[in-house]
């Protein structure tokens, strides 16, 4: 099964909308209830850094028997160094950003936290490349 | 206790999202920072904020909260009473401050 969702960067009305409908898809599956909310702790915030952090994005969901992949590419700024944009508390967002709440830098370590794998490859100047894998089988992985 | 007791008791504003009043309370969760509810709070809690757009009901939502509650007379925005109203996940309203609320849900809800 293949889903598809755009993301429009700068639009926090929206944010969250693809990953609600993720969350639906895997309850209709039957998906362990543990499993389906890392998997929205882990793609809200990918989602919700593609409308702080860059211009607009598609979401690609592919599911299977054994996992889902969700992959969200964004065109954007793109991440310099991700090594430090993965330290808990590190954030570029803006002040209006951070007057709604986000912006803490606690995005990037949930998504590492709650994903069973989690790849980010960037390109300055051009955007983003999240991939989050989630294994229904907690046995998968370790397979 | 169901959200209607907690109104109740701490005598709450309820702005939106009736049919949620008899969602189970399972426990709290204060922050005013998004990221921090996403990866710490869990279903059944209720949620003390100061935050009045539509991405705290995103959140809510998504981790299938019991309630949300505004302190210090902070008023929902439009689409936000909207999206509480959809998910029939009640949003409530105190003059009280989040020290005060906070620790009169804990007197009410400590296991
Ligand atoms: N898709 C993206 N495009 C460009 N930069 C990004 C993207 N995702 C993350 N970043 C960069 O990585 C930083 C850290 O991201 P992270 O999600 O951890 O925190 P945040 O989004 O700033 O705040 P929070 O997630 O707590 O609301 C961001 O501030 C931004 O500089
Ligand atoms: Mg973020």
């Amino acid at each position: 099964m293949h889903f598809e969702y755009q993301i429009e960067g700068g639009n926090f009305t929206r944010a969250g909308y693809a990953s609600s409908e993720i969350k639906k898809k895997l309850k209709q599956l039957n998906v362990d209830l543990g499993i389906i909310k890392r998997t929205v702790v882990a793609t809200y915030e990918a989602e919700v850094n593609v409308v702080a952090h860059a211009y607009s994005g598609t979401i690609y969901v592919d599911f299977d028997e054994e996992k889902v992949v969700i992959k969200l590419v964004d065109e954007g700024p793109g991440i310099p160094d991700i090594d430090q944009a993965m330290k808990e508390g590190f954030s570029t967002a803006s002040s209006t950003v951070r007057e709604m709440g986000f912006g803490a830098g606690m995005g990037l370590p949930n998504m590492k936290k709650n994903a069973d794998d989690l790849q980010i490859t960037s390109e300055v100047n051009k955007g983003t490349t999240v991939v989050i894998t989630m294994f229904f089988k907690k046995e998968a992985k370790d397979l | 206790m169901t959200v209607k007791e907690l109104k109740e008791k701490l005598d709450l504003t309820i702005y939106s999202g009736e049919q949620g009043l008899d969602n189970e309370i399972t426990g709290g969760y204060v922050s005013d920072l998004l990221s921090d509810v996403m990866g710490n709070a869990d279903a059944g809690e209720v949620w003390v904020t100061l935050q009045t757009h539509k991405n705290v009901m995103a959140i809510a939502s998504l981790k299938d909260m019991a309630a949300i509650i505004l302190v210090n007379n902070h008023k929902p925005e439009e689409d936000t009473l909207a999206q509480s109203n959809e998910e029939g996940i009640p949003l409530l309203g105190t003059a009280m401050t989040t020290f005060e609320v906070t620790g009169r849900l804990w007197e009410l809800i400590k296991k």
